[in-house]
């Protein structure tokens, strides 16, 4: 794959794109998710079937980047702030050619370079994450520069919905709307679950995006799953002035209809019948 | 209007007058490295006068991100990704607490070049107290991976040390003070600079004192004189550099003087002291007394210097375990 991904799929800005090719994806990506949740150390698995369709539709529709040469200038920058759900990130990476998708077998070997949370060793990570609220950070500071150099990069960070707890999210996201960074998109995958249960029972989120436009966002709510909905709504860059933050209606453990919904996924060491269980109950739902 | 006369009351703009810490220092230092490079840039968290001193000649170099030290840090992670070589401005109780998360994970794991410039560190916020003390920074600062640690001794070296680490690859972590300090080094002489090496002030064969900072190597020197006048040749070096440390320098000063004396604005934990006891321990075993600050909280106000005495950083307290390792 040598040009950017975002050019084969077409439909331009607020195009929907293929959509058969992005499910087929997203299908391969949960499937990695799955047998990497089966590997020697398991995986977060909930959190990462959550943010499988944003992910492949950032990489297989929105981003402008060269998964030959990821530390490209003029790339799109994506900041995975739930750093957590490598698994997502490392099999959307690989199916978009930045390394072989055999490697994905390597996650968390010794002999390998995949750390559980995401490393700058793995092609296309643009920054190690995994201890959250560093994210929007990161991709404030991108924007920043981006803007003031008059480069016309977007830049994409994506949040745990129980990661916006974190107080350094909020110092971020005013930073961000101070210097008026409308090349900036932060999606938040709103699952709604967090190790200890609800968001809204353990630390309540709501109304989260009144919190957002309080902070001078532009707030768009989506189906975190539609692609026909994360599409155009990743490809639309934000209003003249501001940032924009896209609060996606996910479901942890998306795909695999037992493991929906439960806290319980959030981090998993599948064992082979519960590996042979989860992938077959994927497929069957795909 | 009054019809006062007020003009005859105002003050004649004149020259700058030159900087008399090392803070104030740096500010020159790095405003005339801004001026040079445009991509030296200078990150503020409210710290007063930047924004007169820089935001108002370089704009487009310039950005507060208000009182928000955790975001500072990642933030100028991410500027110095793209290219640009970020000066995070905050004081050393901050950078070295509040935000050491990010600095640890955004810049330290990241290797970027942050310039991480820390005031107020020691006791000089002095009669502010504990809140804005920083006795604790070099101790972690110096177990980051990739942190070059350095703190200068006067206003010239100050100036010296941001011109030596503007263009070092990967993250620094600069401990400068608040309050006016006096020079150490002639100001005609230009003793140059070198990173992770230390500067031996005064030669010596009887004992090693080994200083960081200014407080710290004035006690030192002023120590120096009380033992020569008790008959003592004191080396003195000033180290400068706390990570890399000038192992050969402190190798030499063990075998070659009765043992080392350590001074710092610091606590006697985990900081120099700690930093040359290790290093000695595994290369050349030699007496040792640290002088720095006991393991407590400041507990009442003070200038700095009266604060450090009563926590055991003096030029007396230099004497005394400098008298202890030639006893030894």
């Amino acid at each position: 794959m040598t040009a950017e991904v975002a050019e084969p799929l077409g439909g331009g800005i607020g195009g929907i794109g293929d959509l058969a090719a992005l499910r087929r994806t997203a299908l391969a990506v949960r499937e990695h998710v799955l047998a990497i949740g089966a590997g020697p150390i398991g995986t977060h698995v909930g959190g990462s079937l959550s943010a499988s369709d944003i992910l492949v539709a950032l990489y297989g529709a929105v981003l402008r980047v060269r998964p030959d040469e990821p530390r490209w200038a003029g790339r799109d920058h994506f900041v995975l702030s739930k750093g957590h759900a490598s698994a997502a990130l490392y099999a959307t990476l690989a199916e978009h050619g930045f390394f072989p998708v055999e490697e994905l077998a390597t996650y968390g070997r010794s002999d390998g370079r995949l750390m559980a949370h995401p490393t700058l060793a793995v092609p296309g990570v643009e920054f190690a994450t995994g201890s959250l609220g560093h994210g929007l950070s990161l991709a404030t500071g991108l924007a920043l520069t981006a803007k003031r150099a008059g480069r016309d990069n977007r830049v994409f960070v994506l949040m745990g919905d129980g990661e916006l707890q974190e107080g350094s999210v909020w110092e971020a996201a005013m930073a961000a709307a101070h210097y008026k960074l409308d090349n900036l998109t932060a999606v938040v995958d709103r699952n709604r679950l967090q190790i200890n249960g609800s968001t809204e029972d353990r630390m309540g989120l709501a109304p989260l995006a009144d919190k957002w436009r309080a902070f001078g966002w532009q707030v768009s709510e989506v189906d975190g799953h539609c692609f026909a909905e994360l599409v155009p709504a990743l490809r639309t860059p934000p209003a003249e002035g501001g940032p924009l933050v896209l609060i996606a209606d996910t479901v942890k453990g998306r795909g695999v209809r037992h493991l929906e919904h439960r806290k319980q996924n959030h981090f998993a060491k599948l064992g082979p019948d519960a590996y042979e269980r989860a992938l077959s109950a994927l497929r069957q739902a795909a | 209007m009054s019809g006062r006369p007020t003009l005859a009351r105002r003050r004649v703009p004149g020259p700058p007058a030159p900087p008399d810490s090392d803070r104030a220092a740096y500010r020159v230092a790095l405003l005339e490295l801004a001026r040079r490079d445009p991509r030296i840039w200078c990150l503020d968290s409210d710290m007063g006068g930047l924004e007169k001193q820089f935001e108002a000649e370089l704009p487009d170099q310039y950005v507060d991100v208000g009182i928000a030290e955790a975001n500072l840090m990642s933030m100028a992670a991410a500027v110095a990704s793209t290219g640009l070589l970020p000066f995070a401005n905050t004081m050393a109780a901050f950078a070295s607490a509040r935000a050491l998360e990010q600095v640890k994970v955004d810049i330290a794991y990241h290797a970027l070049p942050v310039r991480i410039v820390a005031t107020h560190s020691g006791f000089s916020a002095a009669h502010i107290g504990p809140t804005h003390h920083a006795q604790q920074d070099l101790a972690v600062m110096r177990s980051m991976p990739n942190l070059t640690v350095l703190t200068p001794a006067d206003v010239g070296e100050t100036i010296r040390m941001v011109e030596a680490v503007a263009y070092l690859p990967g993250p620094v972590y600069l401990r400068l003070g608040r309050n006016p300090v006096p020079p150490v080094y002639p100001e005609d002489t230009d003793p140059g600079f070198t990173v992770g090496k230390a500067v031996e002030l005064r030669a010596g064969d009887d004992v090693t004192i080994a200083a960081a900072g200014a407080v710290p190597v004035h006690c030192a020197l002023s120590a120096a004189d009380t033992l020569a006048e008790r008959g003592f040749r004191a080396r003195v070096l000033n180290l400068h550099t706390i990570k890399p440390l000038d192992v050969p320098a402190l190798v030499a000063a063990a075998k070659q003087t009765a043992g080392l004396v350590t001074v710092e604005d610091h606590s006697v934990l985990g900081g120099l002291g700690g930093a040359v006891a290790e290093t000695l321990a595994e290369h050349c075993p030699a007496p040792v007394r640290r002088v720095g600050i006991a393991d407590a909280f400041c507990p009442r106000p003070g200038t700095h210097a009266e604060q450090l005495a009563a926590s055991g950083v003096s030029a007396e307290h230099v004497v005394t375990a400098a008298m202890a390792v030639l006893r030894t």
